[in-house]
């Protein structure tokens, strides 16, 4: 990888135009990569304050965090990771056609972008319900039953709204530059010489459905 | 290898012209002095809340301010300092200058990247600065729930600012990371990186690593404050101590973002100036990463009397003595890297001195606080406000000043009054030294930082402090027209003034727009001082 001379699987440094500053098309795209990846890092320690919070107030308000669990319905929990996993199936495969320069990447960008779309339909359907519950952060927390029950499951809608909506807007982030990325494979700028941006938006986006691995099981499931 | 020779009249500065290039530039040279400015400029205000501060502790009771404006001042002077000036002083600064220069790169590795870091820097500083218009903030630069919360002042615009300041110090650091990676001339291996190039490794290991965790948590601040989520509010369940926790694991490592690129400035100065090899290269590029990875293990010791238990304050209190061990082992390489030099007293090494000695001074001061015990008694007095600012402003400060002084004339091509460099230096090194040490006494006598008001027995130290003060502003205003003096009617300075090895220094002053005419091939090593003539 150090090595700007070594050839590797991704092509041979070719004619795309890279930065002056680089020494090949190699060299950039190796670059590219390790920011690429210390992003995710960043990005790690950037959701970790809630997953602390979490584990933190779980252990201590656990009956009412198992009540406030109940509320979620976890069927739309599983349909959004399904659509998730899939979406992230077709962008390995948009990588790779771009890599070997195939025409069907912008399709398979297409359906990633719809994926994350229906995910966020999902969501809002998901998100209106617990609205019309009453089911909500903190102090704006109505509902009843809840409230006699388990007050601290205010704390659990606190964190499910601030984890989730984190998440989603990494989604509505992510679907952008999908779009953008589908616009440039239409016009053609991608193949083996220079799929940089691609596998970038891939690596992004496979993040991006790891969050949510994680997410489901803490929210829907446990408890 | 011979200097290269400049192109008559084309350099970075000149070279293009106009304002446009400039606002768009991507050169990392010209982000560095955009930087620069920005960071002086925001220096000077918080400067001047510092001194307002001063003033108003000249005598107990009101001197000039209510207490509800004493407040703001005091906030606005950490904030700014803390946000705006300390932490992108040297790395964003100095290090967008010099990082791609010391490594024989055209360039840092994203310079689209760096242009919008910048943008994203002074779109959260005018935020920060702007809540000054809407009633002001009164929390300090901690932001402690629940009063942060509570507060009537414009706390979620400040929280939000230091948020969108975050990124633009978490891209920083991931940008100079990969650089240092990726860039290197041929050559140039591990071992031949200068210091300088360690520390900012180390460094924006730090930014990039805690950065965001800060980010997030001030998110949830003014979620707290808007929504009322619950998580910091006791009311609701919530845990304000919680908050400490992830501020401090922050706010720790962030002490360490602010002093370890100081260090890598020392590491360049010293052996130019004593001209010898650094002692331990080895050892003290180690050291720069053992301060970094014990960083984030010691944020507790900030919470001794928050409520933890006696065993996690106990643990804290031994690991951070732990610093003293990597920080020990750069004094003592500093001292035996002098030892039989030849040495050149000349502005950027008087402030390395200084540093040596203030520094010396707030990491000793820092090990007594570690000491659980003595903290209780210390803790929020003037003592850990004079071991902070030995430590932030001696520390950072007078390696900012080295590293300004050792680099100008590069960065411009023009020498500064060696004479005035050395009054202004006796007026910060000695202004310094009146403000703060007479606060150690005062703090271990017992008077508490933050108050506005102090029982009449510490009124003499207070006067000390507030005269030490104003010689420190003398020192920075002579040292503000001396360099404005230098650009204008300043000698021209020689391509390698200092007889330094480091690769910046072969290039012309300053340098070329794509910072070397021949691609460099690195051949020695930075500190070679014994086998080559530079």
């Amino acid at each position: 990888m150090s090595s700007p001379s070594s050839v590797d699987h991704h092509g041979k440094p070719g004619e795309h135009h890279f930065a002056h500053h680089f020494r090949s098309a190699l060299h950039e795209f190796v670059t590219c990569k390790q920011g690429m990846w210390l992003f995710l890092v960043q990005e790690v320690l950037f959701f970790s304050p809630l997953f602390v919070a979490y584990f933190m107030f779980r252990a201590q308000y656990a009956h009412d965090f198992h009540l406030g669990a109940l509320q979620l319905d976890w069927k739309m929990g599983a349909l959004n990771t399904i659509i998730l996993l899939c979406s992230s199936y077709t962008m390995a495969r948009a990588v790779t056609a771009s890599q070997r320069g195939e025409k069907s990447i912008v399709k398979y960008l297409a359906i990633t972008f719809l994926c994350a779309a229906g995910f966020l339909v999902v969501k809002y359907f998901e998100y209106t319900h617990k609205i019309h519950d009453g089911l909500l952060p903190g102090k704006f927390m109505t509902n009843p039953e809840l409230l006699a029950e388990a007050p601290k499951a205010a704390i659990f809608f606190s964190l499910y709204f601030c984890m989730t909506g984190l998440h989603g807007i990494h989604v509505i982030g992510g679907m952008g530059v999908i779009a953008w990325i589908m616009w440039r494979a239409h016009k053609g700028e991608f193949g083996p010489k220079y799929f940089t941006p691609v596998e970038m938006t891939g690596l992004y986006w496979h993040f991006v459905d790891l969050v949510w691995i994680f997410l489901f099981p803490m929210l829907y499931l446990v408890g | 290898m011979s200097s290269t020779t400049a192109v008559a009249g084309k350099n970075y500065l000149t070279d293009p012209k106009g304002i446009g290039s400039w606002i768009y530039t991507l050169d990392h040279k010209r982000i560095g002095l955009l930087y620069l400015v920005s960071v002086l400029f925001f220096f000077l205000v918080g400067g001047i809340f510092a001194l307002l501060v001063r003033l108003e502790l000249w005598s107990p009771g009101q001197t000039v301010m209510s207490a509800d404006t004493y407040n703001k001042a005091f906030t606005y002077h950490g904030t700014m300092m803390v946000f705006m000036v300390i932490i992108p002083m040297i790395p964003a600064a100095i290090g967008n200058f010099v990082l791609p220069l010391m490594l024989g790169a055209k360039d840092v590795a994203f310079p689209r990247l760096n242009l919008l870091s910048y943008y994203i820097f002074m779109a959260g500083a005018l935020l920060g600065v702007g809540t000054l218009f809407f009633k002001g903030v009164d929390t300090g630069w901690t932001f402690y729930t629940p009063y942060s919360t509570k507060t009537g002042s414009a706390a979620a615009m400040m929280v939000m600012a230091a948020f969108v300041m975050g990124f633009s110090s978490i891209l920083t650091g991931l940008n100079f990371i990969t650089t240092i990676h990726k860039l290197r001339a041929p050559g140039q291996g591990w071992t031949k990186l200068p210091l300088m190039c360690w520390a900012l490794y180390a460094t924006s290991l730090l930014q990039l690593l805690a950065t965001p965790v800060l980010a997030l948590t001030l998110c949830l601040m003014a979620m707290e404050r808007v929504f009322n989520i619950g998580i910091f509010d006791p009311a609701l369940g919530g845990d304000p101590v919680l908050f400490q926790h992830f501020f401090w694991f922050y706010s720790h490592p962030a002490v360490y973002i602010m002093v370890l690129p100081a260090m890598g400035v020392i590491n360049e100065v010293i052996p130019v100036f004593s001209q010898k090899p650094i002692f331990g290269y080895k050892a003290m590029a180690l050291a720069v990463f053992g301060i970094a990875a014990v960083a984030f293990i010691v944020w507790g010791h900030h919470m001794f009397t928050s409520g933890q238990s006696a065993t996690a304050g106990f643990i804290f209190s031994l690991i951070t003595m732990f610093v003293a061990i990597p920080t020990g082992i750069k004094m003592f390489s500093w001292l035996a890297t002098m030892y039989k030099g030849t040495l050149r007293f000349q502005a950027p090494m008087l402030y390395a001195y200084a540093f040596l000695f203030v520094f010396l001074i707030g990491g000793l001061t820092g090990v007594v606080l570690a000491t659980m015990a003595a903290d209780i008694h210390l803790h929020d007095t003037y003592f850990v406000v004079a071991h902070f600012h030995y430590v932030m402003v001696g520390g950072t400060l007078m390696g900012f000043m080295a590293g300004i002084h050792y680099w100008w004339p590069k960065m411009f091509g023009k020498m500064y009054s060696e004479g005035a460099a050395k009054l202004a230096w006796f007026f910060v090194f000695m202004g310094f030294n009146v403000t703060f040490f007479p606060q150690f006494i005062a703090g271990s006598q017992g008077m508490p930082r933050r108050y506005y008001d102090y029982v009449a027995e510490f009124t003499i130290w207070n006067q000390v402090s507030t005269v030490g003060s104003w010689m420190i502003g003398v020192g920075f205003v002579i040292s503000a027209i001396y360099l404005m003096a230098s650009l204008v009617g300043g000698r021209k300075a020689s391509d390698n003034p200092w007889q330094a090895l480091g690769l910046e220094w072969q290039t012309s002053s300053p340098p070329p727009t794509e910072n070397f005419l021949v691609d460099p091939v690195v051949t020695h090593g930075p500190y070679d001082y014994d086998k080559v003539a530079a």
